[in-house]
Formats: C-alpha cells, sequence, structure tokens
C-alpha cells in the first residue's frame, strides 16, 4: 500500500466506524483530492460527509472548528501546507485555546491534514515545512508520519483524539521512501516492509518515536523524509548512527530521545525546514537540557537553508544524504 | 513629459461629525415604522433586496407598535424584554464602576445596544448556539444565565467558571447557548456557519447565530463565513451589529463604498435586511422570521442591526477624543429602554411609577448579587484560582512537557 493509500484507508476505517467524521476540504469530495488521499469517500460515506470546499481555507478551518464545538470529528486537508497561513489565526487563536478558554465547555476534536515538505519540484509554494509555526502554539498536537503503517496508524489516533491535531505528509514519500538521492530511480512502496499495511484499526499512538535503525555511535533525530537520507547518510560514511523517527513533535519522545542520546553521547539533527527557529531549535535545547553531561560533542543541525524554497536549486537547498554524511563524519571528529 | 491625467488622490473617508461638530445625521434615511412589508419566510432573496436599503421598524414616534412585523409578542413578553434590558443595563453600569474601582482589569458595556441581543435571545429555541462577540451579554440575561456567575467571571474569584484563563466578559456557557467568547475579531462568524453545517449534516432542526461588528465585517471571515454559508445553505442567521463605531474608526471605513452592510449579502444569494436594532420588537420580529428561515432549511439570513454604542469602546476607551459628546443624544433611532418602555405606557401595560419601581428593584438585585461576587473574591484579591490551574485543559490529557513545566513553576 502506498501512503496515500493507507492515509485513504485510515479515512475510510474511521468514517465507517463513527458517523461523527466528516471529511472536507479543497478538491476532496467528487475528485478525492489532488494526491487522491480522499479518493472514493464520498461514493461510498454520500456528500453530506465527504465534500468539496471553497478555496479558503481560514473557512475550511474556521467552519470545521464549529463542526467539532457542535460534536462532529472534522477531518479536513490543506492541500498544500504553503496555503496554510490564511488559516494560521483560526487554527492558533481558536483551535488550539477553545478547550482551554472555556474550560472544556466547548473542544475541538479536529484532524487538520497537510502535504509537507518538499523533493517534488514545486517551487517555493508546494514544499514548505512549516511544523514549528505549529509546535510553537500550546494546545495543538504535531504529527508526521514517515511511512504507510504510521501514516495509517497515527491518523487514526489524530481522529480518535480529543484535540486538535495538526497531520502533516511528507509529500515525497507518499509513492514511496526517498532517501535524497534524487538522480536514482524512483522505489515504490510496493513490496517495502513498510507498506505491507495491515487492514482494520491499527492505532498507533501519538508521542512515540521509534528507532528506524540501531546504532552506538550518534543519535539523528530525524521525522519525514529525513529519516531515510539518514538511513542513506549512515550506509554511505559508515558511522554507526543510531535514527530515531519522531513521529510526533507534539507530544515528543523526550524519553527515547534522551535515552539514546545517553548512550551515543552525540546528535545530529536533520530537518528540511529552514534553520532559525526551526524545530531543530528545540530538539537541541531539550538535549542540552537533559544530555548535556553525556554529549562528546557539540550537536549539529542539518536543516534546509533559511531562504524561501527554491525551485531550479531545489538539491542545493534540500539537506540530502551528502550533507546529513559530513555532519554525521563531524561530530564523530568533535 | 506631460501626463494627459491628473494626479491620482486616495479617498480617505471620514464621519459626519468630530469632536466640536454639531451631530448631522440628516443624511440618514429612515423609513417610517411600519413601511417595511414582512415577507414569507421562504421568499427568494433575489425578491427581497430592497430590504437591504430600507430598516424594518415597529415602533413609531406616538410609542405605538404598526406594521406586518408587529403583534408577536404579548404584554408580559414586552414587560419581560424591558426588564432584561433594565438589567443589562444596570449590571453594566455597576460593572464599569467595579472596574474603576480596581476589582477587574476590563468592561465592556451595551449602553445603547440593550435591544439587539434581548430581543434576538427571545427568538431561538433551547439548543440552538450563538456566537456572539463581547457585546451580546444580553443573550445570557434573557436566557436566564445567572448573573452570579457573569460577575464571578468578571472578577475572575474561585467560583469564575472559566478559572480566570479569560479575559472579563468574555464568558461560555454551552448550556446557554452562548459559545466560548474569543476575544479576536471575526473570527467567530465562519465558526457558526460550521456549527450549523454539522446541524445539517447530523439532520439536527438546530440552528446557529453569528455575530459580528460592522468594523470587522471588513475580515476576511467574514467573506468566508457568506461564502461557505451561501454555497452550503447553512442553518444560520448572520447578524452585523452596526453600532457606527469600532473604536475610533467610523463605520464608513469598513463599509466603503456600498450603500449599507446588509447589502454585502446580494453578492451571496443571502436573505438581507437591517432592522432597527434600537426597536426591540422589530429586532424580536426580525430575529424569530430569520431563524425560522434557517429552521425550515430555507438558507440563512443576513441582518443588519443599525444602533449606536452610545458608551465608549470599552474601560480602556475615551469616545470624546474622536466623536461628538452630542452625537449619542442626536441619535435618531433613540434609546431602546425609552422606546419600549414608552410603548408599553402607550398600551397601558406600564407606568411611571412601576418602571421607577422596577429600576430601584433592579438595583437592589444587582447589587446584592455583586456583594454575593465580590465576597467570593475580586481581581487581585488573592482569591483567584491557582495556577496550577493554568496548566490544566490545554490539552484533555497533559502531556508530559506541560507536567514537566507546572512541576518547575512550582505547583
Amino acid at each position: 500500500m502506498t501512503m496515500i493509500e493507507a492515509i485513504r484507508d485510515a479515512h475510510d476505517v474511521a468514517m465507517a466506524a463513527d458517523d461523527r467524521v466528516v471529511v472536507f476540504g479543497e478538491d476532496v469530495g467528487f475528485f478525492g483530492g489532488v494526491f487522491r488521499c480522499t479518493a472514493g469517500l464520498q461514493e461510498k460515506y454520500g456528500k453530506s460527509r465527504c465534500f468539496d470546499a471553497p478555496i479558503n481555507e481560514s473557512g475550511i478551518v474556521g467552519t470545521a472548528i464549529g463542526m467539532a464545538a457542535y460534536g462532529l470529528k472534522p477531518v479536513i486537508e490543506i492541500q498544500f501546507a504553503d496555503y496554510v497561513y490564511p488559516a494560521y489565526d483560526q487554527i492558533a487563536s481558536e483551535a488550539a485555546r477553545l478547550r482551554h478558554r472555556s474550560n472544556g465547555d466547548f473542544t475541538c476534536p479536529l484532524v487538520i491534514r497537510m502535504p509537507t515538505g518538499g523533493g517534488i519540484f514545486g517551487g517555493q509554494t508546494h514544499s514548505q515545512s512549516p511544523e514549528a509555526l505549529f509546535t510553537h502554539v500550546s494546545g495543538l498536537k504535531v504529527v508526521l508520519p514517515s511511512n504507510p503503517i504510521d501514516a495509517k496508524g497515527l491518523l487514526l489516533s489524530a481522529v480518535a483524539d480529543p484535540d486538535p491535531v495538526i497531520f502533516l505528509e511528507p509529500k515525497r514519500l507518499y509513492n514511496g521512501p526517498f532517501d535524497g538521492h534524487h538522480d536514482k530511480p524512483l522505489t515504490s512502496w510496493k513490496n517495502h516492509p513498510l507498506g505491507d499495511v495491515p487492514d482494520g484499526d491499527n492505532a498507533i499512538p501519538l508521542g512515540k518515536a521509534t528507532i528506524t535503525r540501531d546504532g552506538a555511535d550518534v543519535t539523528v533525530l530525524a521525522y519525514g523524509t529525513m529519516v531515510y537520507v539518514a538511513e542513506a547518510a549512515a550506509e554511505e560514511t559508515g558511522v554507526d548512527a543510531e535514527i530515531i523517527d519522531l513521529r510526533s513533535l507534539l507530544p515528543l519522545d523526550l524519553d527515547a530521545i534522551s535515552a539514546s542520546v545517553r548512550k551515543t553521547g552525540r546528535c545530529v539533527i536533520v530537518h528540511e525546514a529552514t534553520r532559525t527557529s526551526g524545530f531543530g531549535a528545540e530538539l537541541m535545547s531539550l538535549v542540552q537540557e537533559t544530555c548535556f553531561y553525556h554529549l562528546e560533542a557539540p550537536v549539529i543541525r542539518v536543516t534546509g537553508w533559511d531562504t524561501p524554497y527554491p525551485h531550479a536549486q531545489e538539491w542545493e537547498y534540500f539537506p540530502g544524504p551528502a550533507r546529513v554524511g559530513e555532519a554525521l563524519k563531524k561530530v564523530m571528529e568533535d | 513629459m506631460t501626463s494627459a491625467y491628473e494626479p491620482l488622490s486616495l479617498n480617505v473617508p471620514e464621519p459626519g461629525c468630530r469632536p466640536g461638530d454639531t451631530p448631522d445625521f440628516s443624511d440618514f434615511e429612515i423609513p417610517r415604522a411600519g413601511d417595511v412589508k414582512r415577507p414569507p419566510v421562504d421568499v427568494d432573496p433575489d425578491a427581497i433586496r430592497d430590504m437591504a436599503f430600507s430598516i424594518v421598524r415597529v415602533l413609531n414616534k406616538e410609542g405605538e407598535a404598526v406594521g406586518d412585523w408587529a403583534g408577536d409578542m404579548s404584554a408580559a413578553e414586552l414587560r419581560e424584554g424591558l426588564r432584561h434590558m433594565m438589567v443589562l443595563r444596570t449590571f453594566d453600569a455597576r460593572m464599569l464602576t467595579a472596574q474603576r474601582q480596581g476589582k477587574t482589569s476590563f468592561y465592556m458595556q451595551h449602553l445603547g445596544e440593550e435591544a439587539v441581543s434581548c430581543a434576538f435571545a427571545r427568538a431561538l429555541q433551547p439548543g440552538d448556539m450563538n456566537f456572539p462577540t463581547y457585546r451580546q451579554a444580553g443573550l445570557l440575561v434573557a436566557s436566564g444565565y445567572p448573573m452570579l456567575t457573569m460577575m464571578n467571571q468578571i472578577y475572575s474569584n474561585a467560583e469564575d467558571p472559566l478559572h480566570g484563563r479569560q479575559l472579563p466578559i468574555l464568558y461560555s456557557s454551552k448550556e446557554h447557548g452562548f459559545f466560548s467568547v474569543s476575544g479576536n475579531l471575526g473570527t467567530q462568524f465562519v465558526q457558526s456557519v460550521g456549527w450549523a453545517m454539522a446541524s445539517a449534516i447530523s439532520g439536527d432542526t438546530k440552528i446557529a447565530t453569528g455575530w459580528i461588528g460592522d468594523g470587522s465585517t471588513a475580515e476576511n471571515d467574514f467573506h468566508a463565513a457568506m461564502v461557505f454559508a451561501s454555497t452550503y445553505k447553512a442553518p444560520v442567521v448572520l447578524n452585523i451589529v452596526n453600532n457606527q463605531w469600532a473604536i475610533s474608526t467610523f463605520q464608513g471605513i469598513a463599509r466603503g463604498g456600498v450603500g449599507t452592510f446588509a447589502a454585502r449579502g446580494h453578492g451571496f444569494g443571502i436573505a438581507s435586511l437591517r432592522v432597527d436594532g434600537n426597536d426591540y420588537l422589530a429586532v424580536h420580529a426580525v430575529a424569530k422570521w430569520a431563524a425560522e428561515r434557517a429552521r425550515r432549511g430555507c438558507g440563512p439570513t443576513l441582518i443588519e442591526h443599525v444602533t449606536y454604542r452610545a458608551g465608549g469602546h470599552s474601560t480602556s476607551d475615551d469616545p470624546s477624543v474622536y466623536r461628538s459628546r452630542r452625537e449619542a443624544a442626536a441619535w435618531p433611532l433613540g434609546d431602546p429602554l425609552e422606546r419600549l418602555k414608552t410603548h408599553l405606557i402607550t398600551i397601558g401595560e406600564w407606568s411611571e411609577e412601576r418602571h421607577a419601581q422596577a429600576e430601584a428593584e433592579i438595583l437592589a438585585e444587582v447589587t446584592a448579587v455583586q456583594k454575593q461576587a465580590e465576597a467570593v473574591g475580586t481581581l487581585g484579591d488573592g482569591k483567584a484560582p491557582s495556577p496550577r490551574d493554568m496548566f490544566e485543559g490545554v490539552y484533555e490529557t497533559m502531556p508530559p512537557h506541560l507536567v514537566r513545566q507546572r512541576q518547575e513553576a512550582g505547583y
């Protein structure tokens, strides 16, 4: 199963189990979404449970908040994470705070899905990684799966969650894992163990990281596409890296992070998003706060540059295996 | 090089009157009470386009209720309505003073606008949901929400149902159909449409109401609400309270070149009308019409309540700096309490004596409740909810990082 099919399957399972789950967004109804993540849902569940929305992200999130307050469980799609900014006020000022400000009188169980990240020649309007804009807001949860099994399991947990969840889908991984070697042939989820998605309701709890590669020398903290880039970098440099796929940025599995860093004594943080005030800054602070006396070397970040996401220069911007590999070697030398 | 054109200049609208000027509302067209006909609730929005440029009015200068929109309330209901407005005005006066005395940080009153929310509340049914702004406490007063709880919230004391988390007057009561007031402007207008859509998705018969001020109609959320309400024919009543002033900015800055705020509904095919917001009977009749329309699946209605903010925007505002002190008295639609009182006297259902007696009773009641609330506590007197509480309810289950921060804070 591809990640797209896994996400569609999660919708299907959730909608079949609970009439209150409604799905809407731009092009998600009849067409099934520009990435096809909601294909067939309208036909199966009817137009009142899966429908097209006007091109107004603020309106999509705003109406979904009203629906959640009524008692429905909206699962909405923002067509690209790059388009979420008009909805930011509704997310940060409204959805995130409703439970707290009303002391639980009203709540907002809501999932806001959006494709994130680059690697598809999407230029500056189809490539951004805005996760830190959401982890900075109290009241939100932020989830970012890296494979079909996790995408389905984490989306099911997000739908079941009583609070608003930002669900970021690395679009470069929709059809297959990608390690940053853009000049090599595409790989598919077909025959990949992580594409072997179980049937039914196999929810994966939010807030739990997973170790995708055991290692002794350095801990790599990554999520989304960068998990595969880090794996490639470890193989190519021969550095025995332990790679942690965070999966959920908020809540964050700090126990898994600090246990690994205390073991390895070294840490490299990798994300696609711009560096300054990126989520890597938070990770670095937490590593410093919890593991300082176990560190053998300064923590290194490998990230997108602090520029708009470029078009023609995509692979110079994208933190690929060469850059991550250099960081692995450097952290071992320091 | 000479240009064939004159240099362009920017148009910045100005109100008719500034401090020191003589208020002049001669441009403000006011139809006679009873002139605007009442269409059937399933009317095609196109057939009533003229209603967005007129004003539904019931009470005439003599205090009589006239025309199609009159006659849907009994004398007992009207006396109750008058009482609600008097309670709200008295409550406001006491709380305004309490703020000046340092018992709370902030307050916003309804002076001159009491009819809008008090009358509207009486047109709804249990289970309907209002998405109010900060100036619709009449929705609570008129639906039996305890005044003591309102004051506890204003004082952020130990019995504040919101545990001191929210600014004064940003109440929340699901039980009373009053959605948690955000404090951000315009955001809730579109949420009301979503709530109404959810009612339709669920096959329910409940309706929602959205509220927004004249100034905030300029927000993107207004447009979003109108698009979604129009597309999905949501069972919602969308209310614009045009009280002429958005803090210091007169309504012409948000309204721009269009004739009225209600006329904005035309582009969306939404039934749109204006009502005399200082006429309790007219507001109630229009609200009932629009609510019925929504409940029957005939679609949304946009109502512009034409009123006047006689007081400051909030306790942080001094309106004498930007508008004439005499403007409120010159406002041609008068005072909502006086008008309903006059009507009840005119029809023989009220008197000056009964009014004076009611005023005294209400003042005694509000004062007594205030004493009760202040005995529980006022802001800053050390009896506020525990700081430990601010960490609660951010999420249903407190995540580990918040537990750590709460411990770090010493709670």
